[in-house]
């Protein structure tokens, strides 16, 4: 599995609060969450981001409530994967059941640019900012974890 | 190896004799929890599996406890699918308005949790239990509806962090003191991924909701659990009240931790979390008079809304009157709280004092609803997160403190060293 898309970069402790604010929890519809995504830190993100686009931030992505809103509203506002220094430990697992592709890689997080076009492939792990020409290697997920992604979630995984 | 009490609960629900940091495991599971904003998305993840039934109908929780009383026609609509759903599989602990309390002060006072007891629940804040001797940790709401339907979960099994709590705090600390003091110290992601274990001669002097609330901010160092041992104080607690066989484990004298803090208890000074991080903490020492003006204080919460918080802020409130142009709101976190406030005349010492008392709901601590902050708004709060726009406006701000420290502000209309009152 490839992704490839325009990076939208975030800084440390980028909060499940500010992913998908809680006055916006009274629904579990994907498109209305996905039409708030990170409103209260990039007022923009909405307007900006097309589909296959890359988000990328530093250190504790997606920390605080369990939410698993957020790494919905993530993946239904189009981004094709999250590159983040270190993952909070439940969006972790929230992101892998839903089937949001993540990757944990210190040196991309802190080199990649907003607006950089990024190139990864989730075999092998290798990370690629085309606009630079640097190359960086993340930890592959398993293929058990792989499968479950590609699947479009766990429950999907172990219902197909 | 040794392993510590985390390790030990995995380990006996996997039904293995040992495990080790790192390995994946599969074990079977106590309860399952869920609120009426999470429990929504696990519905519908359980009905996309085609599932058609629970694992078990005595071991699942649904607490109708975020946006509740329900604040509008959308809240309205989650909590009665979570209502029909509880309907049609008989869910033995389905709390809703006139029954429920917010979850995590729910639980242990209904003894649904207890010593061993292995819990998800899909809030953050399930890490709560472990005040108990439970292992119990926050999931999604896909894991949730899995947990539902299979009774069982995959954990990566963690690696600790030994807190050694030594000597007798001064009577002013709290819990949240001694928290927000060790959030403070190791960061937001200090004990990411990792369990929190308390141990030391200062437990003595915690009071099971002083452990509740240290347990349940455990999440907010990044921990995947915060667990105490069970002595005299957790027994009295459980005694006619826990609905399970309580399982004590003790960590092995060679348990092996990555890190190791001891806290002197006696030289901690009331401590409060800046925004926008809990990690910000500052004692109240280093905070001027007259330097942080408040519009609003919030006593309550999972982290604070318990019988012994409500008690210390009366003790403040007590014949004393909430500032002008301050809004001091109080949610006693259970109707069995509220109840025993009302016993003990505690309502008569807020309203009096001018403080609003709510019915028990998470309401303003996650921005839902009965308290929410206006632009340039700043609240002193017992919640437990003062992240961007949490309790309101993006340009609001949420000091995190203890129910002494906010009902000292509420009557200062600054953040106040209740010692100075």
């Amino acid at each position: 599995m490839k992704a490839q898309g325009i990076v939208h970069k975030y800084g440390d402790n980028v909060d499940t609060d500010v992913i998908i604010p809680a006055r916006y929890l009274n629904t579990s519809s994907h498109q209305e969450l996905a039409q708030h995504c990170m409103e209260d830190i990039d007022i923009n993100f909405t307007k900006n981001v097309k589909t296959g686009d890359i988000m990328v931030a530093e250190k504790n992505f997606g920390c605080g409530s369990s939410r698993e809103h957020a790494p919905i509203a993530i993946k239904a506002s189009g981004i094709s994967c999250v590159i983040a220094s270190t993952f909070a430990r439940i969006f972790y697992r929230n992101a892998i059941n839903i089937g949001l592709p993540i990757l944990e890689c210190d040196a991309a997080a802190k080199d990649i640019k907003a607006g950089d076009e990024v190139a990864v492939d989730f075999d092998t792990g290798v990370i690629t900012d085309i606009t630079t020409g640097k190359t960086y290697q993340a930890e592959p997920f398993p293929p058990f974890i792989q499968e479950i992604i590609a699947d479009g979630g766990l429950i999907r995984h172990v219902t197909k | 190896m040794g392993m510590t009490m985390s390790q030990k609960i995995l380990a006996a629900h996997a039904g293995l004799a040992s495990v080790k940091a790192g390995q994946l495991i599969e074990a079977k599971l106590d309860m399952v929890l869920g609120n009426d904003i999470t429990s929504p998305v696990a519905i519908n993840v359980f009905h996309d599996s085609k599932a058609n039934a629970v694992f078990d109908r005595t071991k699942i929780a649904m607490v109708m406890d975020h946006f509740t009383p329900n604040k509008d026609i959308k809240a309205a609509e989650q909590c009665k699918q979570v209502r029909e759903f509880a309907n049609q599989y008989d869910i033995l602990n389905f709390f809703d308005v006139g029954q429920m309390g917010i979850e995590h002060s729910l639980l242990p006072e209904k003894g649904l949790v207890g010593p061993g007891t292995l819990c998800i629940g899909a809030d953050s804040h399930t890490c709560t239990y472990g005040a108990l001797g439970a292992f119990s940790t926050g999931v999604g709401s896909t894991d949730m509806a899995a947990g539902m339907i299979s009774g069982k979960t995959w954990f990566k099994v963690p690696s600790a962090i030994k807190f050694n709590l030594i000597n007798k705090p001064a009577s002013c600390i709290s819990g949240k003191d001694i928290i927000l003091h060790i959030i403070g110290k190791i960061g937001v992601d200090g004990a990411l991924y990792r369990s929190m274990e308390f141990f030391g001669d200062g437990l003595q002097y915690l009071s099971i909701d002083d452990r509740l609330c240290i347990a349940n901010m455990a999440i907010e160092a990044g921990a995947k659990n915060g667990i105490f041992p069970v002595d005299d104080i957790t027994r009295a607690y459980i005694k006619d009240r826990f609905q399970g066989t309580p399982v004590e484990y003790t960590a092995d004298e060679d348990a092996e931790y990555d890190e190791e803090y001891t806290i002197d208890l006696s030289a901690l000074v009331p401590t409060v979390a800046f925004p926008h991080l809990p990690e910000n903490a500052r004692t109240v020492d280093e905070i001027g008079a007259e330097e942080v003006r408040i519009d609003q204080a919030v006593i309550g919460s999972c982290t604070n809304g318990r019988i012994s918080d409500l008690r210390a802020a009366a003790d403040i409130l007590r014949g004393r009157k909430v500032a002008k142009g301050v809004r001091c709101i109080i949610i006693p976190s259970t109707q069995s709280v509220y109840l025993q406030a009302m016993h003990e005349g505690l309502m008569d010492i807020f309203i009096e004092a001018g403080a609003v008392v709510s019915t028990p709901t998470c309401g303003p601590c996650l921005g839902g609803h009965m308290g929410i902050l206006a632009k340039g708004e700043r609240a002193i709060s017992t919640t437990n997160r003062n992240f961007v726009g949490r309790m309101g406006h993006v340009e609001s701000e949420v000091y995190l403190a203890s129910p002494a420290v906010a009902a000292a502000s509420a009557v200062t209309g600054y953040i106040t060293d209740p010692r100075k009152l």
